[in-house]
């Protein structure tokens, strides 16, 4: 897994490798084209390696024509992202500079009024939460199952349990936010009634009334990130070397003590990407968030109340009575959350590389 | 420090595999002892079976009576883990813990017992260390990571690592079999300084190595694959390698066999 950061790097410089991969495999295409030869006469000395003078290599071959293709598909990438770009700065600005209020601090979105106003950070606020919260709660869950299917469960089981995890990702997220908003929700009153009467204490665990809250959006996001962060770390823990298994197991080591010296330090930087996964998935997650939050534009700690709104969510929630303005500023708050999940993937590589001479030497 | 192991009619099994049969066999403390034979003779099973490594394996189960000083290895009531701790164990490749530094990865086996305190684990270190004649080359750089030595260094390092827990006997797995002759003489160096303070087992496919190191040496074979293994010839090494009693151990040593 500490790898995946090199493997990414290529993808970003694009022809690097494809010029160093052409001058090899020249060689290659001129011996596949010789070798019907030699299967015709299997007499002569002539072996697949080539017993005769060495043929030319050809100015025009498939190999050149791949190369042109897998050219064209990297440059395609990049212009289409470049377009996207442009199109969305040039939507926003106009919107933005339409905007009486303070984008970053006014709390509400009324782009459709003249003068319009509308603010980013309750939205902002809401999306990390949410997707914090969520992450809090799935993370331990994950990692506890995805443990238990690599080291605990024999493996006809442990093989079928991963299987039906595997299914839970392929839910669509309408349908995880139907369930969340006419089922879940009762449930999750009843568990906000609770912690607010036992915990109340607890600034996060205010008063109600209780529905359509940060909890309960929160709790949807965690059950939708939990396949993806455990089967990416189960797949980690099952790459521990036995060796390392082994001399955990022979210093005396009883089996959580090995998952703790072997298998989770080995797995760490694996188990980071695991949840920087999830958590693009839950900052991004929009329609299960429009179904089940609030879409409340203040800013509150209080995640049992109704109420919690995200960016992507209020997008969902506001494009289709959206003017001209009101879609320039939707797009203003995706740009946001473009940037926000930029920094929280850079921070992740910053975290990874972070013991990059311990990770690589384990790779 | 050291303790005398006895094997009665040792048979194990990997699921419905018989791999060893009726193994008899008794180790003297602060011995080396050599085991030697073809591969798949169940050398390796038998050593893994000592520290009841082998029953780690799904379906994998040992018969028969395996001793320490007298106290049964496979006791119902004997918590397994306290056996491996006092039964260490290097294996044929070298396996530091590859996210931990050199200190972490000789102090494993002590943070894994509850050792917490900086100062003892400073001193244990540093004798393990020096024990496994590897201190004056990482010393100044404890805090690197292990899996950065060179494969010699690595193994030293698992040695470090195993007698850091000061265990009764040490178990080697054909531990020079991935090393260059340099590193394998510095091992073989260290079994000598070693013996003092334990017992030693050891398995290995060289047999210069087992006539150089060891004190008696045992000879594993097989009658043909999937037959179980067993004890053919067991003896001081000088006999062994001299004045073999058994045809077939004559045969393997002089290489005519295997």
């Amino acid at each position: 897994m500490g790898e995946t950061p090199h493997r990414s790097a290529h993808a970003g410089t694009g022809g690097h490798p494809v010029t160093q991969g052409h001058e090899r495999s020249a060689g290659a295409s001129a011996r596949v084209a010789e070798a019907p030869v030699s299967l015709r006469t299997p007499d002569d000395d002539h072996g697949l390696g080539g017993g005769g003078g060495l043929p030319r290599a050809r100015a025009f071959g498939a190999e050149r024509a791949f190369r042109g293709l897998t050219l064209a598909a990297g440059v395609t990438v990049l212009v289409i992202i470049a377009a996207i770009a442009v199109f969305l700065i040039a939507k926003a600005v106009p919107a933005l500079r339409a905007n009486s209020a303070n984008f970053w601090t006014f709390e509400g979105w009324f782009p459709n009024d003249d003068p319009a106003t509308f603010g980013i950070g309750a939205l902002a606020f809401g999306t990390l939460l949410t997707a914090l919260l969520a992450l809090l709660i799935a993370v331990p869950v994950a990692l506890g199952i995805a443990l238990y299917l690599s080291h605990y469960a024999p493996r006809r089981l442990g093989t079928a349990l991963g299987f039906v995890i595997d299914l839970l990702a392929a839910v669509p997220s309408v349908v995880f936010g139907l369930w969340g908003r006419d089922y879940f929700v009762g449930p999750v009153a009843d568990l906000s009634a609770w912690l607010h009467t036992y915990f109340g204490w607890i600034p996060i665990f205010g008063d109600g009334p209780y529905g359509n809250s940060i909890l309960l959006g929160s709790l949807v996001l965690a059950i939708m990130v939990l396949p993806i962060i455990t089967s990416l770390s189960r797949e980690v823990f099952l790459q521990t070397p036995t060796a390392n298994e082994e001399a955990a197991i022979a210093l005396g080591a009883t089996r959580w003590e090995m998952l703790r010296t072997a298998v989770l330090p080995y797995g760490r930087p694996g188990i980071i990407a695991a949840v920087m996964l999830g958590l693009g998935r839950a900052l991004g997650e929009t329609i299960a968030l429009a179904l089940t939050l609030g879409s409340t534009y203040a800013i509150s700690f209080n995640i049992l109340a109704n109420g919690g709104n995200s960016i992507a969510a209020n997008i969902a929630n506001r494009f289709a009575e959206a003017n001209e303005t009101g879609r320039g500023a939707l797009i203003a708050s995706g740009l946001v959350l473009f940037a926000i999940t930029l920094i929280v993937n850079i921070t992740a590589r910053a975290i990874i590389y972070r013991r990059r001479e311990f990770t690589e030497s384990a790779a | 420090m050291a303790k005398r192991i006895d094997a009665t009619d040792v048979t194990a099994y990997y699921g419905g595999f018989k791999a060893i049969e009726n193994i008899n066999l008794t180790v003297e403390p602060k011995t080396v002892t050599a085991l030697i034979g073809p591969s798949g003779c169940g050398k390796s099973t038998f050593l893994r079976s000592i520290n009841r490594m082998h029953e780690v394996l799904p379906g994998a189960r040992v018969e028969g009576s395996l001793t320490i000083d007298g106290q049964d290895v496979y006791h119902r009531d004997v918590d397994v883990t306290a056996v491996r701790r006092m039964i260490g164990m290097v294996f044929q490749r070298p396996n530091p813990f590859p996210t931990m530094s050199i200190f972490e990865n000789v102090v494993a086996g002590l943070r894994l017992n509850g050792v917490r305190k900086k100062s003892i684990l400073d001193e244990a270190a540093e004798r393990a260390l020096r024990s496994a004649n590897l201190w004056d080359e990482v010393k100044d750089r404890l805090g690197k990571p292990g899996a950065g030595l060179s494969g010699g260094q690595q193994q030293r390092l698992c040695i470090a690592r195993t007698i850091a827990v000061e265990p009764q006997v040490v178990l080697m797995d054909e531990p020079c079999s991935a090393l260059d002759p340099i590193s394998t003489l510095a091992i073989e160096d260290l079994m000598f300084q070693l013996k003092d303070k334990f017992t030693i087992i050891i398995v290995t496919h060289n047999m210069q190595q087992a006539a150089r190191v060891s004190d008696r040496t045992a000879f594993f074979s097989i009658e043909k694959t999937g037959d179980p293994g067993r004890l053919i010839e067991y003896d001081n090494t000088q006999k062994i390698f001299s004045n073999p009693s058994q045809k077939k151990t004559e045969d393997y040593i002089t290489g005519r066999f295997g």
